[in-house]
């Protein structure tokens, strides 16, 4: 692996400026490029992983496989945007899975048994996902909890209510045409994966060019030198974990839509592979480091590999072994590339 | 020049003294210690004092191990003393007691006492040992502390008093301390120098800093000078008038530039009445016309980075109003005093002032980005611009793109300057502009500072370098002890007043 990784904001000046008499083309290539360079080292990992893939399976590098990769994706895979926000601002969030599961039984229950019509219900499951994530983000800022211990008590809470809720039984059968929205498609991607990778293009949009959102590599860097800048750092924290836990119950809707089921147990693995698709797109869990991008190369590594490792047929337990060793592969090497640039 | 035969006191031949010989140190190019030479001997108290930057703070490192000097010798009870590190420098009996109180607040007393040399027996710490010799050396000290109970929740003179118990268990034969009394009250300074007493009548000699005049005077049996890395003057007692001693901390030959034009003061741009916040400071009132430069003196501790950073909206205050053009202020946080046009370049570069990870232009716009773009959208292109315009107008050298880390220390004070002048405010507060920078970049500050004055930018300036002040003021207001003492006129402001009004009185 290539570790060129650099924090977006401090790569080398792009052609943006110097190319205004270039072709408006050479300028999207300076873009792309520094785009690529922001995020070198896991994208290196990932494109030889794939070609890996494609060589050791043959059923690997085929439309239906790699649709069906993106749907696997999709719901942890929106997790994990929220997950790298919190820890882009030098938080965590340790809820965001058990607020998936509480407001998925939340909107199922809602629906089943007061019989609210199931958009409704939806966008209920969506407000309550928000709302834990407020909770999380005042008491992590104006309640000065740290934010481990913070998401460490919403998380143990949101798991118990969501078995509490139906006493641990699944509810099944919702309208079929929510369920049929997750087997649609538009030019063979799965509508899932356009969500996913709309949210993607939507948070990193934001992050590069918004105010609000560039604020957020200012307060992970350094709150205080945030805070004399003027930013607001507890709003704008506070909003972090409100995004994190409403992309919760979208990753929710997902879940019910593809198994037509709400199952309070949902999700009970995600947490450590959402901080590790994070980690692995090279943010730093001290914050001011990463981006969406990032993200996403990290999210398709894990894919890849959960996906790969199943069709090799190697055992399910040694998938987590791999995982473990490809985040330490992507720590190291992130960290011999800033001291060669040092 | 006030340079009257200096260093008289290192000619003893006493064998049982802690004595040093033209120690030299510079760091980066700059010599900081220049041929120093003095000496201590047992039982006798030293009085070590000059102005922040004098080498006071060097010497004392070099005494303890922490700095390796470039060139002289050192000689401890008549034998080589040649300390590689602190830790050598305690074996050999010389411990330094630092500015800084450096206690784990949840170990116990004792434990702080012997952090790093617990007393074991048989593989188990003792604790009964630990705790006997921790009440022993605090029984010394004269301080009634239960050695079981946890440091946190004690008064600071109590930790400083424990910092002092934690020196003497190692049996020291010379102790160094560096403004010790910086943190405390009078009331608790009265208690250190009472410790330092006891320490003197069993035969430890004591080199003491300190700011405070009074106190050094008190306790010391001779006192030397440093005044820019150099040992100016030395007296064989500490009773010496305290005019002689300010005089010589800041020198006779000090002259300082006048080259800001007198400003027309008809219009005042901020005023500050009754300003007071407790604890920290209280009666502050000044203020400052269009295109005047005001400076605020004082020692370290005097409250005036306090006064600043709560005008800039970045602390509270609890009394008094602030005014911008005529009209009261409401300041609960940073963004209101900017809204109203106050900035504030801080004093920690590195803590407060840059993102050292981001790179320069990026820092530069960082307090602007919301209303900096079209549509809201903050391009690379934007910053770009603005970040070359930054750099002709403050002639910053080097990449503008790279981490801001990778500038030199006089470069970053720059970027951070141009971070706060990217629309130009109507009240500019610096807290030490210059600190850790260059010649050459601090002249460059300076000329920024007098053009913007010139401009008509308000400007207020804290520094501790007094030369610093008084070479940019109209005029300059003195604090000590967290209280407004004098707003001097450029005509009265001269060195010696305003150390004299700085330096805390001993009971007023």
């Amino acid at each position: 692996m290539s570790s060129t990784h650099q924090d977006p904001a401090t790569a080398p000046p792009d052609t943006e400026s110097r190319g205004s008499s270039g072709s408006g083309l050479r300028q999207l290539a300076g873009v792309a490029r520094t785009r690529l360079q922001s995020i070198g080292g896991p994208l290196g990992g990932l494109v030889v992983m794939v070609i890996a893939m494609s060589f050791l399976s043959e059923f690997f590098f085929t439309q239906r496989n790699l649709t069906n990769l993106i749907s696997q994706i999709s719901d942890y895979g929106i997790l994990a945007a929220g997950a790298a926000l919190v820890i882009l601002i030098g938080g965590i969030d340790l809820s965001v899975a058990a607020n998936m599961a509480l407001t998925m039984m939340f909107t199922a229950w809602l629906y089943r048994v007061h019989e609210i019509p199931f958009g409704l219900a939806l966008v209920a499951g969506l407000l309550l996902g928000a709302f834990v994530g407020l909770v999380n983000g005042l008491l992590a800022t104006y309640g000065r909890v740290q934010p481990f211990v913070a998401t460490l008590a919403t998380m143990s809470a949101c798991t118990g209510l969501a078995l509490y809720i139906t006493q641990g039984s699944t509810i099944n059968n919702f309208p079929s045409w929510f369920g049929n929205l997750t087997s649609a498609d538009v030019l063979g991607i799965p509508l899932q994966g356009l969500l996913l990778v709309a949210i993607f293009l939507v948070l990193g949009f934001w992050l590069r060019y918004r105010p609000g959102g560039r604020a957020l590599y200012a307060i992970g860097g350094n709150e205080e030198v945030a805070r004399l800048s003027g930013l607001p750092v507890r709003q704008a924290k506070t909003m972090v974990y409100v995004i994190a836990g409403a992309l919760a119950a979208v990753a929710g809707w997902i879940n019910i839509s593809r198994l037509d089921s709400a199952q309070p147990t949902a999700g009970a693995n995600y947490l450590l592979i959402v901080i590790a698709v994070v980690v692995i797109g090279g943010a730093s869990l001290a914050g001011g480091v990463g981006s969406m991008g990032g993200a996403f190369v990290g999210l398709l590594i894990i894919g890849v590999l959960n996906n790969g490792l199943a069709l090799l047929g190697i055992n399910p337990n040694l998938q987590a072994v791999v995982i473990g060793v490809v985040i330490l592969a992507a720590v190291l090497t992130d960290r011999a590339g800033i001291k060669k640039r040092a | 020049m006030a340079v009257d035969d200096p260093a008289p006191v290192s000619s003893r031949s006493d064998s049982r003294a802690l004595a040093c010989t033209d120690l030299v140190k510079s760091y980066a190019g700059v010599t900081v210690l220049k041929s120093v030479s003095l000496s201590v001997a047992a039982g006798e108290v030293l009085g070590l004092i000059g102005e922040n930057g004098a080498g006071k703070s060097t010497l004392s490192s070099i005494l303890a191990g922490i700095v390796i000097p470039d060139s002289g010798s050192m000689t401890l009870d008549g034998e080589a003393y040649r300390p590689h590190s602190p830790h050598d420098a305690l074996e050999r009996g010389v411990a330094l007691i630092h500015q800084e109180i450096r206690m784990v607040p949840a170990l116990s007393v004792a434990e702080n006492i012997f952090l790093g040399r617990l007393p074991t027996s048989g593989g188990r710490v003792d604790t009964a040992r630990m705790n006997r010799e921790a009440a022993a050396a605090l029984e010394v000290l004269g301080i009634d502390l239960d050695p079981r109970r946890p440091v946190r929740g004690l008064s600071m003179a109590t930790q400083q008093g424990i910092e002092i118990a934690k020196a003497i268990s190692r049996k020291p034969r010379y102790v160094i301390f560096d403004e010790p009394s910086a943190s405390l009250t009078a009331h608790e300074t009265d208690k250190v120098l009472g410790r330092i007493e006891v320490l003197r009548s069993q035969g430890v000699g004591v080199v003491y800093i300190s700011h405070r005049l009074e106190e050094v005077r008190e306790v010391a049996q001779q006192i030397v000078c440093l005044r820019d890395g150099r040992l100016v003057q030395a007296w064989q007692s500490g009773r010496v008038p305290q005019d002689d001693l300010v005089r010589a901390m800041v020198g006779r030959d000090f002259t300082f530039e006048h080259h800001a034009p007198e400003p027309a003061r008809d219009r005042v741009v901020l005023e500050v009445r009754g300003l007071a916040r407790a604890d920290a400071f209280e009666g502050v009132s000044f203020s400052v016309g269009e295109g005047e430069i005001l400076g605020i003196a004082g020692l370290v501790g005097a409250g005036r980075t306090e006064v600043v950073r709560a005008i800039a909206g970045v602390d509270r205050f609890d009394r008094g109003e602030v005014l911008v053009d005529g009209e009261v202020v409401s300041l609960k946080r940073p963004t209101d005093a900017i809204a109203a046009g106050i900035v504030m370049v801080p004093e920690d570069r590195k803590g407060q002032g840059l993102l050292l990870g981001r790179s320069s232009a990026e820092n530069i716009c960082t307090p602007w980005e919301k209303s900096l773009g079209r549509r809201g959208l903050v391009t690379r292109s934007k910053i770009a611009r603005i970040a070359a315009k930054s750099r002709t107008e403050f002639d910053i050298r080097g990449s503008l793109d790279i981490p801001s880390v990778g500038l030199s220390g006089g470069n970053q004070q720059k970027v951070l300057l141009a971070k706060w002048l990217v629309r130009t405010p109507k009240v500019l507060i610096l807290d030490e502009p210059t600190r850790g920078v260059d010649v050459g970049a601090k002249m460059a500050i300076y000329e920024i500072v007098r053009r913007l004055a010139a401009s008509g930018v308000a400007v207020v300036v804290v520094s501790s370098e007094l030369e610093e002040v008084l070479g940019l003021s109209h005029r300059v207001l003195v604090m000590s002890g967290g209280r407004q003492r004098d707003v001097l006129d450029r005509a009265q402001a001269d060195s010696e007043t305003v150390m004299q009004l700085a330096v805390p009185q001993a009971s007023s």
